[in-house]
Formats: C-alpha cells, sequence, structure tokens
C-alpha cells in the first residue's frame, strides 16, 4: 500500500529539480498534501498562502502569467467549489498554466465527513472550458500525472484520495502514458468497467471475480476525465456487451456521465450503468463501510456486471 | 527629486480629457457598459500609462514591463483607450468594443486584448493576481511594479482582504493598489450599501502603507505613486478620492450612470461639454 500523496510530493521534489519556474502554493495543509516536502527542499519556491484559498488561486494564475508553473494544493472540496469562480475566471477563461492538485476526493476521505467529502468537483472542473480534469488510480500513476502536467501547458486540474492505496503499476507499465488517452489495463469481451481514481483498483478485483464466474470483463483506466478517450469508449460499447463506470464521484457530472453523454449521442446501444454516488451527501464513517453502504466497491461492481448481462 | 513641470502636467489633462471623450463615444456606440465607474477612474489611469509605468506596447509581454490590473473590469472603455492611445493596438478598434468577433470584451480579457494583464470583470480578483506578479518580480530579481486599481465598492469582496494580508504577509512592496473612492456602488451609496470606513484605518491596519490624495490631480497622483513605489518592506495603498461620472456633469455623483449608457441626446451633451473642456485646456498652454 502506497499513499498517492506521497507520491505527489516525491514528483515535486523531481521536478522541482528539472524546472526551475516550477512554484508551489498550499493553503494551510501541506502536511497532508504533502507539499510540505517540495517546501522543504526548495522553500524560496514555495509559498504558504494561510487559509485564502480564493487568493491562492488568482495568485497562481498572476505567478502563470510571468513564466511560471505553479502547482497549488489543498483538499478537493476547497480546491473546486470554494474556488469555483477564481478557477473560472484566472485560470480557464485566462487559460493559465496552472496546475491545481487536489487530495483528499471522494468518500473514502472517511471520518471528517460529508463537508470533506467531495463528490461534485470532476463534474464542476470538466465543465470549465479549457480545463483538463484527471484522477490518477495509483501512487505510480499519480508521479507520472504531475510530470505530465508539469510538462503540459494549460489549466489542469488532478485529484487523489486520502487513503493508501495498492500499486496497481510499475513505473514501465506507464512509460507511454498520455493526457487523454484511457489504459486497457485488462481485456475482456463480455463486459468493460470504465473506473477512474479509487475505483480502478476494485474493478480490477471485480474483474477477478468475474473471471471465476466465467465472465470477461475489460478494465479501463480512464486517468482522464476530460478530454475523455472518445474512441476507447465507443470501441468498448462496440466490441463489449455493457459499460459500467465507477468512480468515487456522483453520478452527476463526472465519468459517468461523460460516458453516458457520449454514448447517446453516438447512438451506441449498449447496456450501462453508472457508478457513484447517487445524488446524495454521504455521511462520517470508516472509508470502508462508506464504499459498502453507499455501494461502490469490488461487490457492487461484481453485482452490477452481473445484472446487466442477465 | 525634480517635481512634475506644468507643462507635463498640462499635456497629462489633456489626454485625461481626450479618454473620457473615448469612453462616452465607446459607452454611446456599444448601448451599454458603465459610464460612472470609467470616468473617475481616467485621471489615475492616464498618470500611470502616459507618464508613470514603464513598459514598451510594442512588446506587451516583456518580462521587465511594469503591470498594471484592472481589478475593477467594469471600467474596461477606460481602459481600452488608454491602451489604444499608448499604442497597444488601433484607436479605430475602440469603436467596435462590446461587438461580437472584437478583440475588447464588455470586461478585460486577457486573451483577447494585448496590454491587458488578467482576465476581470468578477470583482474582487486583481489585488490577488497581482500578488502573484509580485512574488514572481521578486523570485526572479526582476525591478517592475504592479499597480492595481479596486473600486471601493469592490472592497466588499472577501477574496480582496485575503490578498490584503497576503501581500503585507510577504511584504510585497513592489505592489501600489490604488481604490477609486467615489463613494457610490450600483444600490446606491457605500457607506449606505455596507460601510466601508475608515478605509485608510482597514488597510493601514492590514500593514500597508496608506497616502489618500485627489484622484483627479495628476501631479498629485504622480507625486502619490513616486511615494508609494519609493516604499520599502510594505505594499502600498492609494485612495484616491474621486467623483463618480468625473468630466461630464449630469453623470457626476449620478448613481444611474453606473451601468447604464448615455442615450443620444446625452451623448451630444456630454461630447459637448468635454470639447469645452478640451478647448479650456488648449488655450491655457
Amino acid at each position: 500500500m502506497v499513499n498517492p500523496r506521497n507520491a505527489y510530493g516525491e514528483a515535486l521534489i523531481r521536478l522541482g529539480k528539472k524546472y526551475k519556474n516550477l512554484v508551489v502554493l498550499d493553503a494551510d495543509l501541506s502536511k497532508s498534501t504533502k507539499t510540505a516536502m517540495f517546501a522543504k527542499e526548495y522553500p524560496e519556491r514555495f509559498f504558504e498562502m494561510g487559509i485564502a484559498e480564493a487568493n491562492m488561486i488568482s495568485t497562481a494564475a498572476g505567478l502563470a502569467s510571468c513564466g511560471k508553473i505553479p502547482f497549488v494544493s489543498t483538499f478537493a472540496v476547497f480546491a473546486t467549489g470554494r474556488v469555483y469562480d477564481q478557477i473560472r475566471m484566472d485560470v480557464a477563461y485566462s487559460e493559465a498554466n496552472v496546475k491545481i492538485f487536489a487530495t483528499h476526493g471522494g468518500i473514502s476521505v472517511g471520518k471528517d465527513g460529508a463537508s470533506h467529502q467531495m463528490i461534485e468537483d470532476l463534474g464542476l472542473m470538466r465543465v470549465l472550458p479549457n480545463m483538463i480534469v484527471m484522477a490518477p488510480s495509483d501512487a505510480t500513476q499519480t508521479g507520472r500525472i504531475v510530470e505530465l502536467m508539469a510538462a503540459s501547458k494549460g489549466p489542469m486540474y488532478a485529484r487523489v484520495g486520502r487513503a493508501n492505496a495498492p500499486l496497481i503499476y510499475e513505473k514501465k507499465d506507464l512509460q507511454d502514458i498520455k493526457i487523454g488517452k484511457g489504459m486497457v489495463v485488462k481485456n475482456g469481451s463480455d463486459v468493460s468497467i470504465i473506473a477512474c481514481g479509487t475505483m480502478v483498483e476494485p474493478a480490477l478485483e471485480a474483474q477477478k471475480t468475474l473471471k471465476k464466474d466465467g465472465i470477461s470483463a475489460r478494465v479501463i483506466d480512464m486517468h482522464t476525465i476530460k478530454p475523455l478517450d472518445e474512441k476507447l469508449v465507443i470501441k468498448c460499447a462496440k466490441e463489449t456487451n455493457a459499460i459500467i463506470t465507477a468512480e468515487e464521484h456522483s453520478i452527476i457530472g463526472g465519468l459517468g456521465a461523460a460516458v453516458a453523454e457520449l454514448i447517446a449521442e453516438n447512438n451506441l446501444s449498449t447496456k450501462f450503468v453508472r457508478m457513484g454516488i447517487k445524488d446524495v451527501f454521504c455521511e462520517s464513517g470508516d472509508p470502508t463501510e462508506l464504499l459498502e453502504k453507499y455501494e461502490l466497491n469490488e461487490k457492487h461492481i461484481v453485482k452490477n456486471a452481473k445484472k446487466l448481462l442477465n | 527629486m525634480k517635481d512634475y513641470d506644468d507643462k507635463a502636467i498640462h499635456e497629462l489633462d489633456l489626454t485625461a480629457v481626450k479618454i473620457r471623450k473615448h469612453v462616452i463615444e465607446m459607452l454611446f456606440r456599444a448601448e451599454s457598459g458603465h459610464p460612472g465607474g470609467s470616468l473617475s477612474a481616467v485621471d489615475a489611469l492616464v498618470a500611470l500609462y502616459f507618464n508613470h509605468m514603464n513598459y514598451n506596447p510594442k512588446k506587451p509581454c516583456d518580462p521587465e514591463r511594469d503591470r498594471f490590473i484592472l481589478s475593477k473590469g467594469h471600467a474596461a472603455p477606460a481602459l481600452y483607450a488608454v491602451l489604444a492611445e499608448s499604442g497597444f493596438f488601433d484607436v479605430k478598434k475602440l469603436k467596435k468594443i462590446r461587438e461580437i468577433n472584437c478583440m475588447l470584451q464588455g470586461h478585460p480579457a486577457c486573451l483577447y486584448t494585448p496590454g491587458v494583464e488578467a482576465s476581470t470583470g468578477s470583482l474582487g480578483h486583481g489585488l490577488s493576481f497581482a500578488n502573484g506578479v509580485a512574488l514572481a518580480g521578486r523570485l526572479d530579481k526582476k525591478d517592475y511594479n504592479v499597480y492595481v486599481m479596486m473600486g471601493d465598492g469592490e472592497t466588499g469582496e472577501g477574496q480582496i482582504w485575503e490578498a490584503a494580508a497576503v501581500a503585507a504577509h510577504y511584504r510585497l512592496d513592489n505592489i501600489t493598489a490604488m481604490i477609486d473612492r467615489n463613494f457610490l456602488q450600483i444600490d446606491g451609496n457605500t457607506e449606505d450599501v455596507l460601510r466601508l470606513e475608515s478605509v485608510r484605518d482597514r488597510w493601514s491596519s492590514f500593514g500597508w502603507y496608506v497616502i489618500e490624495i485627489n484622484g483627479h490631480d495628476i501631479r498629485e497622483i504622480l507625486r502619490a505613486l513616486r511615494d508609494a513605489d519609493a516604499h520599502q518592506k510594505q505594499p502600498s495603498m492609494i485612495i484616491l478620492h474621486t467623483i463618480k461620472g468625473k468630466g461630464v456633469s449630469f453623470m457626476e455623483n449620478n448613481v444611474d450612470f453606473h451601468g447604464v449608457p448615455p442615450n443620444e441626446m446625452e451623448y451630444k451633451l456630454a461630447m459637448e461639454e468635454l470639447d469645452l473642456a478640451q478647448k479650456k485646456l488648449e488655450v491655457a498652454v
């Protein structure tokens, strides 16, 4: 088990060496977001902005206007909903080279409760023109995604969860990873499970279980929610009999919604279900218990797959 | 240091009238926009762009340039007129403001217009943006200054106070902010809508160096800018005491002209008044 947040902190240190114009901003959460690792290494390029997120986003845009590559971090709730207008005007509309990297996305934040469980961020960011939206699935991929964010121009948002997570990839698996290009992690012919972020690992577990029951599941790691890898989704719709999307996010506005829109507009007749938070605020609790109660784990992926194929 | 000579100030006063004429012309043609807050901001903009700031309109992205950020984005007509007259783009473009397929958007948009540093119009962002520019300047050991203009009503936005705290915390003495203190916002007098006084005490208690002047006296504005630039270890705030609608008698202190353009009769009257003001100044040479 490795924490993707640590992978973020480590990537920042590597990239800080490579890009002298990379700067990092945080809003009093640098120990949690792991930007503190960068701050220790490059104190002159780390800006503690205090509990003042709106200012932090616009300040990052100002830094970007002078050729800096600002990485801005805080929890996903504060990195998007709280500062939507600042991102809209100063980052997206201005096409500023600002990289928003949020941690504590989704309900597996756990005991802090709904105030801290961000389930709308992918949707909020996805509706913004010019914005690229990503949710890496493990620590290795997080490191690679952060590298890609630094190397490519323009507004970007990426989010990871709070918890430790099993490693899915080794470095060599991700040599060719590209923003906007989904990864076929397991091939299969009966059902496609298109997942992002923390749901990729349970999707892979579900694939194993389904296999035992004679069902061949394809697992897609859709680390980029926008721009969506449309070709891959269409391919899945044509080659398998059903599509399941899985995300630690509301079923409205995120990955499932993006896939649904695409399927509808391309007249693809496939069985389809969106797995995610069903338009409710969740609650405090142990992450595993929460994911069970809100039907967002391996068991429920298996259940949905069987239901769809019946 | 040498003070500004009368001839230079006189020239700037004339330029200010010219800019005000552009503003009225633009608003009349666009049949929309914000006369009051554009006119009150003109003299400070003229002082900045026609005397004080260091920039090259042919190189709008020059890393060494001083930056100006119009946080009160609704005063866009005044900014556009000043940018055009400074050589950032053709003055003829001004009359297309707010039209489709035009480089001049209703509110400043940095991807559309050379010389526009930040996209504004949603209030309260400009000072934060300036913080970023100032931090970058310090990191890169550059000498440029960052100037920001906010509306007085705009300072109701909480983000401004986040930015004020951060600028003071980081001792960003390369920032000079200005407040266009005309005492009027859409719903009325600022003190009735949401009390702002004491503006001076608020900013100085946040750790800012505060200067208070007549925002229509260009010599005073230039002296204040020089004073602010020289001041160290603190960001500077220049409170510009202004008159909303300044330069057109029936728009002055008239809140009805916050966001309503002149009709044809008002347009003619306004232009007559400004023509007269221009002639008076020309005679005075």
